[in-house]
């Protein structure tokens, strides 16, 4: 009676319901897969195609562009008798210098946070004060920053004066300082984010470990070296990934600061993109998108690395 | 604990911590500090060269009040609220969606399929810039709110995915497995067990995709322009042209343009931070 019943229920239950465990996940993936797959994966190729024409933005590039092969590329680095682009060298210099010193928010957010590692009154609302720059917007950071360097009046210019040296022309507005002084901006808010990181992180230190260290003798800089940097690994990892990310990403500062300027000397591949192509000097849209395709090749570097060492830490988890 | 807490250490390091705290703030936050002091001021300081000073006059109102009342910001902060709010509940929804079907089944390219999440989340925006404003264009959605809506689920979901997916690998399986025992429906597991375990993870997503939305000014520049559809983090350029060299409403501008995330942060801290570690520090 009851096996009758049984098999009956079996063959009335749907394909779906027998194939259930394996189409459900597709089911839920289908939309997100769907927005990515159209907003992301696929303008990344259309851009690969588009850096082998010569197009100016208008019409259909397949009827107003022409296909060049790999001539942008060559016109950017200067190869196959082209002279190579001196607005893109400079940029891929700033990217360097933006490159090496965003890192520097690293061991900045690391003391700050090892400052306000205590338990003192109030020390919460001092943790969420040191972190207020990152939740500012980078055009207000930017704004703000302005006004500090603005030649004559600024407040970075009046203190400089106190000690006596001036810069000629006020930070942004010499060709020698402005990257630097737009990359000081920049690390604001990224050492405070830095500083988050390893806050939460020294939450999570052993204390046994510590104790442990201190009756060995351990102490100062050989403890932080030994002992609690080993612990801090995680939080490492992701202060550098947001910190490359970041750096790469320098477009917000640069477009409100400086705007490319003074003489086009900080600008970046990010701002390089955005300036030959939709602003008044671009439509170049195929030269443009091989800037970006360099710019993605840059990045892909970095995402190699951060995938690999995820899926390390995948594999160990399983 | 390390550093030593002060409480251990002798009587003079202990005041000296204490002194310098709010000092080592002031100093932190100088910038702010000026601006805020800036937004306060009389016009008239800024022509006396009165800059850094103490303010002749507490016009805090009036400054306020001329952002308020005399130009576009108010459109503008209407139009991020517009674009943010949509898109932190899109993101949340499929990220909930993603983010399950990535951490409770195992089958072929689940890994692949979550890389490509992660790998396109850190993509720079300039690749993608040309093709997805011909991509709105054509759509007919250029300079509208939606466009740059749709644009922002798309992308913020990458990185929500990572979040979500990690969060539900970390939840209690047997759990599922007890559900499934019972033979509750797939659909019926995510949504009555899963998701009401979720909500410190969709917490923490929203107020951060709330803040990296409401800060957006790339996509704000690409897809919009004018007073009808851009975000205020746009907006604030042309209120500064408008109000050229005017320091005193400029940083009051720029004061209420930044205080959305800000009151967001003060209000969510907790599940602030846990979104920002990506749930990888604990």
């Amino acid at each position: 009676m009851t096996i009758s019943s049984d098999s009956y229920s079996q063959t009335q239950r749907g394909w779906y319901k027998r194939n259930e465990i394996a189409i459900t996940p597709w089911l839920f993936l289908t939309p997100g897969l769907l927005f990515f797959f159209v907003y992301v994966i696929w303008p990344i190729w259309q851009s690969f195609g588009m850096s082998l024409y010569d197009w100016n933005g208008l019409g259909d590039i397949n009827v107003n562009g022409t296909y060049i092969g790999l001539e942008n590329y060559n016109k950017l680095f200067g190869l196959a008798g082209e002279r190579a682009d001196r607005n893109f060298q400079i940029s891929l210099w700033n990217n360097l210098r933006w490159l090496v010193l965003y890192l520097l928010a690293i061991p900045a957010g690391l003391m700050i946070a090892l400052f306000l590692n205590q338990n003192v009154r109030g020390i919460r609302i001092y943790k969420s004060l040191f972190f207020f720059p990152f939740v500012i917007s980078q055009v207000v950071v930017g704004l703000v920053f302005t006004w500090f360097y603005l030649p004559n009046n600024g407040l970075f210019t009046v203190i400089t004066n106190w000690f006596g040296f001036q810069i000629p022309g006020g930070v942004l507005g010499n060709p020698n300082t402005a990257t630097y002084g737009i990359i000081v901006a920049g690390l604001w808010p990224q050492t405070a984010y830095c500083m988050i990181l390893y806050l939460t992180g020294l939450n999570a230190v052993d204390p046994e470990q510590v104790e442990a260290a201190r009756l060995d003798g351990a102490k100062g800089r050989k403890m932080l070296w030994y002992v609690i940097l080993p612990q801090l690994k995680p939080a490492t990892f992701i202060a550098f990934v947001v910190t490359i990310i970041g750096a790469l990403r320098s477009f917000d500062l640069v477009s409100i600061m400086t705007n490319g300027g003074p003489f086009g000397s900080t600008r970046v591949l990010s701002f390089y993109v955005f300036e030959k192509s939709l602003s008044e000097r671009g439509l170049q849209y195929g030269y443009a998108a091989a800037v970006a395709v360099v710019l993605f090749l840059i990045m892909l570097v970095f995402i190699s690395y951060f995938l690999w060492a995820m899926y390390k830490e995948e594999k160990a988890a399983r | 604990m390390f550093p030593t807490p002060v409480q251990k250490t002798s009587a003079g390091v202990r005041v000296s911590y204490q002194a310098f705290l709010p000092l080592a703030l002031i100093l932190w936050l100088l910038p702010l500090i000026a601006v805020m002091i800036f937004s306060i001021k009389p016009s008239v300081d800024f022509t006396t060269g009165n800059y850094w000073g103490w303010p002749t006059s507490f016009e805090g109102f009036t400054n306020y009040g001329r952002v308020f009342f005399e130009s576009d910001m108010p459109r503008y902060l209407m139009n991020s609220v517009l674009i943010t709010v949509p898109t932190v509940i899109g993101t949340v929804a499929l990220a909930c969606m993603t983010g399950f079907a990535l951490g409770v089944y195992k089958f072929k390219g689940n890994l692949l399929i979550f890389f490509m999440f992660i790998a396109g989340n850190f993509v720079p925006f300039q690749i993608l810039m040309v093709p997805v404003r011909d991509l709105t264009v054509d759509m007919g959605l250029y300079n509208t709110k939606t466009g740059l809506v749709l644009f922002h689920i798309a992308f913020q979901t990458g990185f929500a995915t990572l979040f979500m997916r990690n969060f539900i690998r970390a939840l209690p399986f047997p759990l599922i497995e007890a559900a499934r025992v019972e033979g509750v429906a797939e659909w019926r597991i995510f949504w009555y067990v899963v998701l009401p375990l979720m909500k410190p993870a969709i917490a923490a997503m929203a107020v951060l995709v709330f803040t990296f939305i409401w800060n957006d000014y790339f996509w704000a520049v690409v897809l919009t322009q004018g007073v009808e559809s851009q975000p205020v983090t746009a907006g604030i350029t042309s209120f500064n042209s408008q109000f050229r060299a005017a320091y005193h409403l400029m940083s009051a501008g720029s004061i209420v343009a930044a205080l959305p995330p800000v009151l967001m942060f003060f209000l969510m801290q907790k599940h602030f931070i846990a979104g920002l570690t990506l749930g990888a520090v604990k």
